[in-house]
């Protein structure tokens, strides 16, 4: 079956369009880049909302269009979970409370806190964690872009994966950490303006919100659920078989909302650079806060999509959407958008979206990337390598590793071909490696009598609490290897989310107990906490600015309108 | 602040609008299948290139605020 789209000049024009701007920004920040603090870290000038709209980028790449859209096809409205649950009280809790650490600080970098806060091998631990996961992530972006350049305009998949990685490369060494964000700012708008009208046409085709509840009724019945499982996000929470995700409540709360949300957005290096670039302290806890906005209606714009092309399946006759099945027989979910997109774009339009697709996945790119240098440049090359080089040296050094960087993608891309949703394996990644991670940061910010060996050993147990979890448990229907059951088998989860989920639960439980067990049994920390841990750190007075300045006027803003979501979308 | 980012998001916008635009007054409205006879290409450019220009606008007020400022 062939899914290739028919570009036109117009389609290609405006791809090229792109593809040239973002050199030019590149060339155009080349100048301002002197210090490796310019590279790294922007020189710390950012202005919080286009820091904001950065943060809120740097985690739109391939994972959240594609793999939200698929799972808006895949399990309907709860899908907003990822969202409204999964990322907006995290966003709130780091403008608020942990910000002020990671900005007052002066920390260049996570890994680089976890040395102030406790020491060296916890740093170091999380720095070699953190950049096999980045560059990991960025294959996943390359991968997710060549497979579909070559199914939708029958590219082949090596020089269109080799092309945008040339592109992002460039706009790298040439502006830094500048030139991403200002690409993910871009970017941003481009989904944004991108989306929207297939948003509009989809919904006007299948006759509003009312038709597409009777179209995803349709499906849900098919399939053996209630009428509304696919339009309700938490109606058919209460257990794990009335709805297709297999997880009920509480796993979905504490493990989605709590351990892998709060160890993703709080301590995920690539997103709090973002803050760590803003122009002042403000700014800084302002950045996730003001991304709190556009992240909470983001649902409209990708898992909407999902939801209305799983409904066209139902329809017969013309309008109708069939979904490519892979080699093993199940639905292809990722190839969603791009068939929405050759749905309802004319040719023009259709440039369009294509263009917003290619700057998720580049900016996606580019966010590792830019993480991916910052930290071995200042976590593992100058601490352990080469201390007291030249700043030029280091600024060398950033722009060296950033190719390097790309290149240990481009064989991460080949590595990742093998997972049938890409969201599912990125949930498997972040739960080993970050979700003891939080306990670490939480123990660290506000419990004084924290110490560094109790944040390592939690760490580690945390990690190794995971692996020996999803070593010893199995979704339904899989076999033992790569999903899990390695080690034998305990417990069957009914899916593979359910079982991350929980894997999540039991690593993060695992390293806030070993932290307070070890850190007890070992001495007190013998340094000044002052601006690394809550008691210890004088209150921010933040009196004199404005009201829609505050951090906690605008949290508290943020929360309630995500309950008022929540409850619409029961 | 090195480079003020609205200034090259009004400039694409605006580009990729009038483009948008003009090819959808030239090739006319799109199939009724797709679009329900709506002109897409040409009311989504001219969106586009209005956020655009209001993009560049914005830009060119600071400037103006800024050297008066500065006179």
């Amino acid at each position: 079956m062939n899914h290739a789209l028919k570009l036109g000049v117009v389609d290609y024009s405006i791809i090229g369009i792109y593809c040239l701007y973002v050199l030019g920004i590149g060339l155009v920040l080349r100048r301002s880049i002197r210090t490796s603090s310019d590279f790294f870290l922007s020189g710390r000038s950012i202005p919080a909302w286009v820091a904001g709209l950065a943060f809120m980028s740097a985690n739109l790449g391939a994972q959240e269009v594609i793999g939200m859209a698929a799972s808006g096809a895949k399990y309907g409205m709860a899908t907003s979970h990822f969202y409204w649950v999964g990322a907006i009280p995290a966003m709130v809790f780091l403008g608020i409370f942990m910000m002020p650490f990671y900005y007052g600080s002066r920390a260049r970098s996570v890994p680089e806190y976890l040395r102030l806060r406790f020491d060296e091998k916890t740093r170091a631990f999380n720095a070699i964690s953190f950049t096999c996961m980045t560059v990991m992530s960025s294959g996943i972006s390359m991968y997710a872009m060549g497979l579909l350049m070559n199914l939708l305009l029958g590219w082949n998949f090596s020089i269109s994966v080799w092309l945008c990685a040339g592109v992002v490369l460039i706009y790298i060494l040439l502006g830094g950490l500048t030139s991403a964000i200002y690409n993910e700012v871009l970017q941003f708008f481009l989904i944004v303006f991108g989306f929207i009208p297939l948003v509009l046409l989809g919904l006007h085709d299948i006759g509003g919100w009312s038709g597409l509840q009777a179209g995803l009724a349709r499906v849900a019945t098919s399939q053996g659920y209630a009428p509304g499982v696919w339009s309700e996000s938490w109606r058919f929470m209460g257990s794990t078989s009335s709805n297709p995700m297999g997880v009920e409540w509480f796993g979905m709360v504490m493990g989605l909302g709590f351990v892998l949300s709060f160890g993703y957005w709080c301590t995920d290096f690539l997103l709090v650079q973002r803050a760590m670039a803003a122009e002042s302290m403000s700014a800084a806890r302002r950045t996730p806060l003001i991304a709190t906005l556009p992240k909470m209606l983001f649902p409209f714009l990708v898992i909407v999509p999902g939801m209305i092309a799983i409904a066209l399946t139902q329809r017969t006759g013309p309008g109708a959407l069939s979904l490519p099945s892979k080699p093993d027989g199940s639905l292809n979910f990722d190839l969603v958008i791009p068939l929405m997109l050759g749905h309802y774009f004319p040719n023009g339009l259709l440039g369009l979206g294509l263009t917003a697709l290619i700057a998720s996945f580049m900016s996606g790119m580019a966010g590792n990337l830019t993480a991916f240098n910052t930290v071995w440049t200042n976590d593992i090359y100058q601490p352990y390598i080469r201390s007291n080089a030249s700043d030029a040296h280091y600024l060398w050094m950033g722009r060296i590793i950033t190719v390097v960087g790309v290149v240990l993608s481009l064989l991460a891309a080949y590595l990742v071909a093998q997972f049938n949703n890409i969201m599912d394996v990125l949930q498997l990644v972040f739960a080993f490696i970050n979700a003891p991670l939080f306990a670490t940061f939480l123990l660290g910010m506000f419990w004084k009598r924290a110490n560094g060996h109790g944040a390592f050993a939690g760490l580690v147990a945390g990690t190794l609490a995971a692996a020996v979890h999803h070593g010893l448990t199995l979704p339904a229907h899989a076999v033992a290897g790569i999903k899990g059951g390695w080690l034998g088998l305990v417990h069957v989860y009914p899916s593979e989310m359910a079982q991350n989920f929980w894997t999540a639960i039991f690593a993060w439980s695992a390293g806030f107990l070993v932290t307070i067990a070890v850190s007890l049994a070992s001495g007190a920390p013998q340094k000044d906490l002052t601006g690394l841990v809550y008691s210890q750190t004088p209150r921010l007075q933040e009196e004199n600015e404005r009201w829609y300045r505050r951090p906690v006027v605008l949290g508290v803003l943020a929360l309630g309108a995500v309950i008022v979501l929540n409850v619409i979308f029961w | 602040m090195q480079l003020d980012i609205r200034g090259p998001i009004g400039w694409l916008f605006t580009l990729i609008g009038a483009l948008l635009l003009g090819y959808g007054l030239l090739t006319g409205a799109s199939p009724a299948s797709t679009a329900g006879g709506l002109n897409i290409n040409a009311w989504w450019g001219a969106v586009m290139a209005v956020f655009g220009i209001a993009m560049l606008l914005l830009t060119w007020r600071r400037f103006a605020a800024a050297g008066k400022r500065s006179t």
